[in-house]
């Protein structure tokens, strides 16, 4: 199979609610991933396309709806769908593309506007509980994450002050995101002050929903290292979905990630990831999932993830780095393009590009990873520079 | 084992009624919302074109969906137009019968390359090829919506 | 103020100017109903709650009693074989205090709610409400009961339990 690369990426800001269609929010991210690594359109063969729910929009075949902004006119698209994994799947299946020799030039765009669903957009996650058995009883999206959290905190021991530290990183890292609406400086107490949506989940803990699109472009080993001395190679895809049943799994711990994790490790020929990773943006759209998919991902042992955070591990000029974007928290949610942006931000760090972002000592191997559905898919890529 | 269970009890078989009770409030986007306040404002349909591809847009896109060029020539298009396809529509959206059936047209509108969907009144049908005008309500009862258009009639 | 690199694009808006039509908008209610076939299997657990009782599903391959029931194992791939009932009591595995409706408003209230391991059933079970306790008494391990509606108010519903209280069982009677 062909090697295949990154070669180009690009960001809209991310918003509370933009002005823009969808469409319009692809181009932008779309056309400025294409001038980055000076392509046209016309070079581009086939393209990777994704959103989350139709709800959000109030769109029917968003994909399609979508595809013109993403430059899908007269190419095949095809529109992978996991929730809030998308952002990562996408490049899986661009990867699939030229990999497979059937495309060279891979346009991979994802968008999200989820200002359009009111009265909020949780209520399009409404039909993500089972309409029969859970409904009824009312349910907040947010439920599902706080038992979750609870039941990680508790199986471990780990403090709310310890989860905190999270919230506290990523939104000053955010700061120095071209991209974020939500960055601040702020502490441990300012999270735990902040109003309790549904314990243990305070507001702090939480990314808000955002509008927003992101793109890279995908292209074959040849066509790569024409356009750019520096390709960021994928090495290693992985991807894995755990039961809808979500009342019958262990909370605790994330073992679609893992799966996912070995999946891509195992092809990229990772052994050790806790040394042979420099870079990682796992996905955090709240605090505790950050520590929950760092463990998930092999690179914290179970219920340790709390410790590297408080050693300072995971700051960007600490031995690991993660999310030094400032992840879903510290950006934006726009929830397919945020995945999407985790890719970009290792297509720069690897490539020396990521500014007054840029970890320290020229990391070679970068990880992303994104999950969603109800809470059950976990989706990996490895990407790496010579 | 085959994997049907024979039911004994029918009283087992339901559905469950439910609903999505969610409401969208649309954005028009960039070049939507100048259209939309040409219309509004001044009565004028608004198309863009892309000089690489020699295609008018209608309604305005901010980009070219065949060569992703950025798109700034605004140009008039309209009022009148030309008949490209038509149907007789005799139920609504529900699928109701109407009392008054419903003419529907894509007409392109002179200028644009581009199709426009809308209703044809004060006419006893017409044909591909026809000639018709836009019918516009009032300025002071234009909200900047496709139905600041009451319909196309032949000219 | 925090200094930013080249402006990316994108137009925010705020509130105040759909409010105020500062932009055009457009709104539509999106009304759909929906009649949701329970299936086989949810059809049974449903007239069983009227019953007043909790009914699983076995797998034999995975040894496994499935609430919800299903009429296939999604582990193993194959029909389950056999219908088992379980307890009305069970565990707490994870609980919650929920100041905020499905539509993110805030409640007066805060409702309480549990992932309840139910006792005869393999690993985890339903999602319900707890009652009866304040949340700071709530524990992991918890043993709770279902509180039911009376028989004549049933009528096949997850809300046929009102909701699982704390349990001793020896202070409470069996039900």
């Amino acid at each position: 199979m062909r090697k295949v690369a990154v070669v180009g990426a690009g960001l809209t800001r991310f918003m509370r609610r933009a002005q823009e269609t969808g469409p319009e929010l692809a181009w932008l991210a779309a056309s400025r991933a294409l001038e980055s690594c000076e392509l046209n359109l016309k070079d581009v063969d086939s393209v990777a396309l994704g959103s989350a729910p139709d709800a959000f929009d109030g769109v029917h075949m968003k994909g399609e709806y979508l595809s013109a902004g993403a430059g899908g006119w007269g190419r095949p698209v095809i529109r992978p769908y996991a929730g809030g994994g998308t952002g990562v799947l996408m490049p899986v299946h661009a990867w699939f593309n030229v990999a497979s020799g059937l495309s060279d030039v891979c346009l991979v765009v994802a968008e999200e506007k989820m200002s359009t669903c009111h009265p909020h957009p949780q209520g399009a996650f409404l039909t993500i509980f089972d309409n029969i058995l859970e409904r009824p009883l009312e349910p907040n999206l947010i439920w599902i994450f706080a038992l979750e959290m609870r039941r990680y905190m508790e199986t471990y021991g780990i403090a709310k002050e310890e989860i905190a530290l999270v919230s506290v990183k990523n939104k000053r890292n955010g700061l120095d995101h071209p991209s974020t609406h939500v960055a601040e400086e702020i502490t441990v107490e300012d999270v735990l002050e902040s109003e309790v949506m549904v314990s243990p989940v305070n507001r702090l803990d939480i990314s808000p929903v955002s509008d927003g699109a992101a793109a890279i472009v995908i292209a074959a080993e040849d066509v790569a290292q024409r356009l750019t001395d520096k390709p960021v190679w994928i090495d290693g895809v992985g991807w894995n979905l755990d039961t809808a049943y979500w009342t019958n799994r262990d909370l605790a711990y994330p073992s679609y990630v893992e799966r996912a994790a070995r999946m891509a490790y195992k092809m990229a020929g990772i052994t050790e990831p806790r040394k042979q990773i420099n870079v990682v943006e796992p996905y955090d759209p709240f605090s505790y999932k950050e520590l929950h998919h760092l463990e998930g991902l092999l690179l914290a042992d179970k219920g340790q993830a709390p410790k590297i955070t408080a050693d300072g591990v995971t700051q960007r000029n600490g031995d690991m780095p993660v999310c030094p974007s400032g992840g879903l928290l510290g950006v934006g949610n726009p929830i397919a393009a945020a995945g999407l942006m985790k890719v970009c931000e290792i297509f720069w760090q690897l490539r020396g590009e990521a500014g007054r972002r840029q970890v320290p000592g020229q990391p070679k191997v970068g990880l992303a990873q994104a999950w969603g559905d109800l809470m059950q898919v976990g989706t990996v890529v490895v990407m790496r520079v010579d | 084992m085959g994997s049907t269970e024979h039911v004994e009890r029918v009283t087992d078989l339901r559905a469950w009624p439910g609903d999505f009770p969610v409401s969208h409030l649309y954005t028009m986007g960039i070049a939507g919302e100048r259209f939309f306040r040409e219309l509004k404002d001044s009565g004028r349909f608004l198309g863009t074109r892309c000089a690489a591809c020699d295609h008018v847009y209608l309604p305005p896109s901010l980009f070219c969906p065949r060569c992703f060029a950025a798109l700034e020539e605004w140009k008039e298009v309209g009022p009148q137009g030309t008949v490209r396809a038509v149907t007789t529509a005799h139920r609504g959206v529900d699928g109701e019968t109407l009392e008054t059936p419903e003419t529907l047209a894509l007409i392109q509108l002179d200028g644009a390359d581009d199709l426009l969907v809308h209703r044809i009144e004060e006419s006893n049908g017409v044909s591909i090829g026809a000639r018709v005008e836009a019918v516009l309500k009032e300025a002071a009862q234009r909200q900047g919506s496709i139905l600041d258009v009451r319909y196309f009639r032949p000219v | 103020m925090r200094e930013r690199t080249t402006p990316l694009p994108g137009t925010p808006l705020s509130d105040a100017a759909v409010h105020q039509g500062k932009v055009l908008t457009l709104e539509w209610p999106s009304s759909l109903r929906y009649a949701w076939d329970t299936g086989v299997a949810v059809g049974r657990f449903l007239s069983e709650l009227k019953r007043g009782r909790i009914i699983g599903r076995r797998c034999h391959r995975c040894q496994r009693v499935l609430v919800p029931p299903r009429m296939f194992c999604e582990r193993c791939f194959h029909p389950t074989d056999a219908w088992q009932y379980v307890e009305d009591s069970g565990t707490i595995n994870t609980y919650s205090e929920s100041h905020i409706r499905w539509d993110a408003s805030r409640i007066e209230e805060p409702i309480l709610v549990a992932v309840i391991e139910i006792d005869g059933a393999s690993g985890g079970g339903l999602l319900h409400y707890l009652g009866e306790v304040r949340a700071e008494d709530l524990r992991i391990g918890m043993k709770v009961k279902a509180v039911w509606k009376p028989a004549e108010e049933r009528q096949g519903s997850i809300l046929d339990i009102r909701y699982f209280r704390p349990f001793d069982s020896a202070q409470d009677r069996p039900a």
